[in-house]
């Protein structure tokens, strides 16, 4: 039970080299918590299980659907004419429509020519040439690819979308970074968003809003917004006491002290935030298209449901571009401004007259395309990846899926490990009283957290039986065990090779960074294809997408392992092995750990939307939801996912909380 | 600073916007199911949405719309990707035009057409839906019996999956579909479990990958639909379809235990559309063709590499015939 009793990882980071005692303390610690529930377990238990019984108590359970399908009809009927939706909602809808319209509209009268060359000389003066190139070239392969509506669809959606989640964001921040109360209320709150799979909440702004792109915009501020608002507060409160008292000191009002100190202090935070939340409303384009979003997403969506994995490629690529055009030229926006370093460069580089001379050129190449006649990417030059895609895809599967010698194929894998890690897994905790798997759930939330986190976690496993979906919660639990298990050995295993090799780290990072922006939906297919139906193939998309940040931050911790710590090892005669595994690892374990919530948080996103593909239980309820406007089995199911993804968050958590968001 | 405070300026513009338009509309009522998607008809035209549903018979009924209309009537079509219901939902709101394929759902009937009456029936498509139990034609000629529901039992140990435990498999698909499979299995007493295969796009990759390798499947499946053509199947004889037991069903969906019965496929229009007397709504009351037709552009997109507008173009350039009458007279 060692591994459990750690302290936080910022003191952990502090002091690396901890002395004995405390250690032993921490374990005896855990040893008491560990003793108090015992004793409390062994008092109420046989209480229970004479009450109640093993499985989850009927009489436990509260029957929502009837009030939730009444709700549905009264939203139905009323939607036209009740003022909270004439006048408040509708609105609402309103200017979502109008704001979108307009970034469209703007966007195709600008032309391909126009619109490549703002985003591009953008790219240029925020984030230097490489970028700016990258920018280019990205926007002319979403052109070749015949994408180039779609593009300017998604990307009007997403201006709008992030806008409005920044606006959103850094005004809840800005309320939390200066009110201690509003920072207690909100930090809980912001910090559970940001681990609830979106497809939870689709159903409810869908029966608001009905099918269309308010439905999704809002869907996508909901899930973007958390980590402005996180980030903003956080910097607001980090902002260094000295300096504000100086600038108190000078005689400066509140409002001044916070637009000269506080906030210029802070906007490295700030930045970051824009740049997580633009990965994250850009992660929201495929999900968003289940409920009208059109745009790329939509194009993934139609083209996986005529099982048409390449023409579906053809669309997630443009999207996994902007992503990597907007991640980079905000990142490289906040080094530069957290750097401050005065601008270099000629003088005409600096200031408002590149800034015109960018609007300049952007206006006269908009002109030249218009006069040529071709708003949009001319049908000519085009591409077609489709057909090759498809192919190799083919090939694969007919190689891969059954009768391969010596290995079987992956249809036999996937049949193994459903019936020997699955299956037994999903049964062992159906079966499990109701009271034990509340006890394993308390035991490991105190013991690598607090009380409250262990409370927290323990409700939210306790609101699934009363909600009465305890069932198939187990199976999406199961589900997510196993993959999680694969995930961390495939994950870990990756990670250390790649800590111990800069060139294969090197190779590596391209791949991790395609494969972390490219939306789930593109995965489901071609593991159907390899997997067949059911529960294997929701896991295998599951690794595959959770892989990365697994990966990324296992070779971070290595890496940032006291190289003296790693050299008097090894001039004490240790061998590679022992180095790692009685230096490197141990040391590292804050990010292991960190590693294994990551992957929790991401295993429960895939495996949610593996209900798609046959992994049933709650993810199938949700769609079914969507998909029937079935109030109550997709909220009762989309509620049960949120207090799974309390629970899995609360038990892995190591106390203190990471600053980044996804991936870090 | 100067960069910093033009990115500020830019935010604050950009935010200006949306608060503007947000203040604009501010005034008065806003009615927001009357409010159509801000993609539509960007190049200034006359425009029609359209709903596509999720299975390719849907897709192929609103290529061929979406061709004639854009190619013959000049105006610009807009498709959005919406599930059974949803749909009947959104069709109402008028975010979206017509729905050209419905397979028969009596609760958003009356709740829309009868009582709001903002939705307007719009008659047959001409083609007439069927679903049922499907079993490979390669296995059904190794075993004729299996292809009545009695000996189903007898297979069950064949059609076992590691997903179906100790029981035969009984494929579905999208949980949006139309189903009674569970009823069925049970009031029939059959020795299998509904598996659910999540979506339309799951199943056939699957139904594929058994008839590759020649093995025995089980499966809900419908007609017309282009897979028989690459995966020829045979159905599965369920107790007779009746009205007794259709009514039966109504009253309690637990209790049926007879066949899916056989759907003539019906067009809705949003009722302001429908009533607006443009040649759109004239042409697609109109619109009407075959199972044969409907095939033979379903197989073009989903089998033989074509995208939908190629396919619809394929198939109006071959039968003129068939789709000159749906043009309104002027």
């Amino acid at each position: 039970m060692s591994v459990f009793g750690t302290p936080p990882i910022s003191q952990r980071y502090l002091d690396t080299a901890k002395p004995a005692p405390v250690q032993l303390l921490l374990h005896r610690r855990g040893l008491a918590k560990l003793l108090l529930l015992a004793v409390a377990a062994a008092v109420i238990v046989p209480l229970l299980q004479a009450k109640y019984g093993a499985a989850w108590p009927s009489s436990l359970t509260v029957d929502v659907s009837g009030p939730l399908g009444r709700t549905s009809d009264w939203i139905i009927d009323n939607r036209d004419s009740h003022p909270l939706f004439v006048y408040f909602l509708g609105h609402l809808s309103n200017a979502v429509v109008i704001s979108v319209r307009g970034v469209y509209l703007l966007l195709l009268a600008l032309g391909w020519t126009g619109v490549t060359a703002g985003v591009t000389l953008i790219a240029w003066r925020v984030a230097g040439v490489r970028i700016a190139a990258t920018a280019l070239i990205s926007f002319v392969v979403s052109g070749l690819l015949g994408m180039w509506v779609p593009t300017m669809q998604t990307l009007a959606l997403m201006v709008v979308a992030v806008a409005a989640s920044v606006l959103v964001g850094a005004l809840l921040g800005l309320a939390a970074g200066l009110s201690d109360r509003l920072f207690r209320l909100l930090r809980p709150v912001l910090d559970t968003m940001q681990v609830l799979p979106a497809f939870a909440y689709l159903l409810p702004v869908v029966l608001v809003f009905g099918i269309g792109v308010p439905a999704a915009l809002l869907a996508t501020v909901i899930y973007a917004a958390p980590p402005m608002a996180r980030l903003t507060a956080l910097g607001l409160r980090g902002a260094d006491p000295g300096v504000l008292e100086a600038v108190a000191s000078l005689g400066a009002t509140g409002r001044q002290r916070l637009l000269t100190a506080r906030l210029p202090l802070a906007r490295k935070e700030l930045l970051l935030g824009v740049n997580q939340t633009i990965m994250m409303a850009l992660s929201m384009v495929v999900i968003a298209s289940m409920i009208g979003a059109a745009g790329l997403g939509d194009r993934v969506y139609q083209a996986l449901a005529s099982v048409d994995v390449g023409a579906a490629l053809a669309a997630a690529v443009p999207i996994v571009l902007l992503a990597i055009v907007m991640d980079r030229t905000t990142a490289a926006a906040g080094e530069r401004l957290g750097a401050d370093t005065p601008a270099t460069g000629p003088k005409w580089q600096r200031g408002w007259p590149v800034w015109a001379g960018v609007a300049a050129v952007t206006a006269v190449l908009a002109l030249v395309g218009r006069l040529s006649g071709s708003l949009v990417w001319p049908g000519a030059w085009s591409l077609d990846i489709a057909r090759p895609v498809n192919d190799f895809k083919e090939w694969m599967v007919d190689h891969l899926y059954s009768g391969v010698p010596v290995v079987g194929g992956t249809a036999d894998w996937a049949a193994h490990f459903t019936d020997w890690v699955l299956n037994p897994l999903r049964d062992g905790l159906t079966a499990l009283p109701w009271y034990g798997t509340l006890l394993i759930v308390a035991a490991l939330a105190w013991l690598i957290g607090t009380w409250r986190t262990a409370l927290t976690a323990v409700l939210a496993m306790a609101a699934i039986g009363v909600l009465g979906v305890w069932k198939p919660s187990m199976n999406t639990l199961s589900q997510v065990l196993a993959a999680l298990a694969v995930t961390l050995v495939i994950g870990f295993g990756v990670g250390i090779l790649a800590a111990g090799s800069k060139r294969f780290e090197a190779i590596l990072r391209p791949v991790l960074d395609v494969m972390q922006t490219m939306p789930q939906f593109v995965y489901l297919i071609p593991v159907v294809a390899l997997f067949a139906v059911g529960r294997a193939p929701a896991a295998a998309a599951a690794v595959v997408y959770a892989l990365p940040a697994v990966i990324r931050i296992t070779t971070q911790g290595l890496r940032q392992v006291e190289p003296a710590a790693v050299e008097s090892a090894r001039s004490l005669g240790a061998t590679r092995w022992q180095i790692l595994r009685q230096v490197q690892l141990p040391l590292a374990r804050p990010a292991l750990l960190l590693a294994v919530n990551q992957g929790v948080v991401l295993v429960l996103a895939v495996v949610i939307i593996g209900g798609l593909v046959g992994g049933g239980a709650l993810g199938y309820d949700v769609v079914t939801g969507l998909a029937t406007g079935d109030l109550a089995l997709g909220l009762v199911a989309g509620v049960a996912i949120v207090c799974l993804g309390l629970m899995l968050d609360r038990v892995t958590q190591p106390t203190e909380r990471r600053t980044t968001g996804k991936g870090a | 600073m100067s960069r910093t405070r033009t990115k500020i300026l830019g935010t604050t513009v950009l935010t200006g916007t949306v608060l503007l338009s947000l203040s604009l509309s501010a005034c008065g009522k806003a009615d927001m199911t009357k409010q159509s998607s801000p993609f539509a008809a960007a190049k200034g035209s006359k425009s029609v949405t359209l709903s596509v549903q999720t299975w390719v018979g849907a897709q192929s009924n609103v290529a061929v719309a979406k061709y004639l209309l854009e190619h013959k009537l000049g105006y610009h079509v807009d498709t959005v990707q919406v599930d059974e219901i949803p749909a009947w939902d959104a069709l109402s709101q008028g975010r979206v035009d017509a729905i050209l394929e419905d397979w028969g759902h009596p609760d958003q009937e009356q709740r829309y057409v009868k009582d709001k009456k903002t939705i307007t029936a719009g008659g047959g498509n001409g083609v007439t839906g069927h679903i049922g139990w499907y079993v490979p034609k390669y296995w059904a000629d190794k075993h004729p019996e299996v292809t009545n529901w009695k000996n189903l039992n007898k297979f069950a140990k064949q059609l076992r999956t590691s997903e179906s435990g100790n029981k035969g498999q009984l494929m579905d698909g999208s949980p949006s579909y139309v189903t009674n499979d569970k009823a069925l299995v049970k009031n029939l007493g059959l020795d299998y479990e509904v598996v659910f295969a999540g979506s339309e796009a799951a199943q056939i990759t699957q139904i594929q990958q058994f008839a590759k390798a020649k093995k025995p499947f089980l499966t809900y499946w419908y007609e017309p639909q282009w897979l028989f053509n690459q995966v020829p199947m045979v159905e599965v004889a369920l107790p007779k379809y009746t009205d007794a037991c259709a009514e039966k069903g109504t009253k309690d969906p637990q209790s049926i235990d007879c066949a899916y019965p056989t759907t003539p496929l019906q067009k809705y229009f949003n009722t302001d559309f429908a009533k607006s007397g443009s040649s759109a709504a004239a042409f697609l009351k109109n619109f009407k063709w075959t199972k044969d037709d409907q095939n033979e552009v379903s197989e073009s997109i989903a089998s033989g590499g074509l995208s939908a507008d190629e396919a619809a173009k394929k198939w109006a350039d071959k039968h003129p015939d068939v789709w000159k009458s749906w043009l309104p007279k002027k």
